[in-house]
């Protein structure tokens, strides 16, 4: 990977998404329902990527209980409803993934 | 010259990123530990935070580079990831429009989900002629601190060497589930991340991480349909 081009692009990128409204200085709108759409965008592209790597960390899909990542990623989901605290979420989440992980290797 | 006013406006700017920077902090510095352990060098590491300065889209590009994915896939997702950030220059557009382009070009570079968060805040003030400099307060503070707590990271990374042997992956799944627990709050939205879910299973089978893209397109389609057929509902009502 050319380390170079993915720092320009993501740069390139994040900026335009950003400049772009205040570049114009408000004589650019658009529609409502793209509006309403970026809403669902960020929890949908984190939910795609969390499902296949706890569900099928090893590449095929694993239900059982011996998969770790599966088991702490479902407690994490729980701590995070009860708390609704980022930091605790991953704190609690990593905490049991890493007893698990001792006990199976 | 930047007289007195302006110069309180900055410091209240950096004030009110205070609190947010203190939860900005941890990510900083598992960004800067993780980011090597998937591949990237520690200088890449530390140009992204500099350059691109987009948190959620930083750790989800790990993600794709441990994976392997190409960099035409890292750079859609990076595009779909942080177009949120239309939204929140949308609503601040009113009140940059008046100032000069060098202005705007700096406030743009800095637009995060914490400088929004606190802009919002700052311009329900009636009050906003020298709202800039709070703007920018906020951003330089919030800025630096991402940068400095990225490097920190690094180093502390390079220090314990074995560390990609931990499963640390994980910690990125579990700072996600973090992230998305809390929009879970409307039917629609609780359904547009079932379906992102359970297509993203569907598509594993896709090369290049296409199923990713896929699978967050649907996602959105079905939260979208579900507004959709809530308002169809209510009007029938």
């Amino acid at each position: 990977m050319n380390e170079m081009l993915l720092i320009l692009g993501m740069f390139l990128i994040t900026f335009t998404i950003r400049f772009i409204m205040f570049a114009f200085a408000g004589k650019m709108t658009f529609p409502n329902w793209l509006e309403v759409a970026l809403k669902f965008v960020p929890p949908a592209v984190l939910t795609a990527i969390i499902v296949p790597s706890v569900v099928m960390p090893q590449g095929y899909i694993d239900l059982s209980i011996n998969n770790t990542y599966l088991i702490a990623g479902i407690f994490a989901v729980i701590v995070s409803i009860y708390t609704k605290n980022l930091l605790k979420t991953i704190g609690l989440g990593m905490t049991l993934f890493l007893i698990l992980q001792y006990f199976t290797i | 010259m930047v007289n007195l006013q302006q110069k309180k406006e900055f410091q209240e700017g950096a004030k009110a990123a205070l609190p947010l920077i203190l939860g900005a902090i941890p990510f900083a510095i598992l960004f800067g530990t993780l980011a090597p352990t998937s591949g990237l060098s520690a200088l890449a590491t530390i140009a992204m935070s500099i350059f691109v300065f987009a948190g959620s889209a930083q750790f989800i590009v790990l993600a794709l580079i441990a994976a392997q994915a190409p960099l035409e896939m890292i750079l859609l997702t990076t595009f779909v990831v942080n177009l949120r950030h239309l939204l929140y220059a949308t609503a601040l557009v009113e009140y940059v429009k008046h100032l000069s382009l060098g202005w705007r070009t700096i406030l743009a570079f800095g637009l995060t989900d914490e400088s929004f968060a606190n802009m919002s805040q700052r311009y329900l003030q009636t009050d906003k002629t020298n709202a800039h400099y709070f703007y920018l307060g906020s951003i330089c503070c919030f800025y630096f601190t991402w940068v400095a707590f990225t490097i920190l990271g690094v180093g502390l990374g390079s220090m314990i060497p074995d560390m990609s042997e931990w499963g640390l992956e994980f910690a990125m799944s579990v700072t996600f589930i973090g992230m998305v627990v809390p929009y879970m709050n409307s039917k629609a939205m609780i359904s547009s991340i079932i379906a992102a879910g359970i297509s993203s299973l569907s598509f594993t089978y896709l090369p290049n991480k296409l199923g990713l893209i896929i699978s967050a397109l649907i996602g959105v389609s079905v939260g979208l349909s579900m507004i959709k057929l809530e308002k169809r509902r209510l009007s029938y009502e």
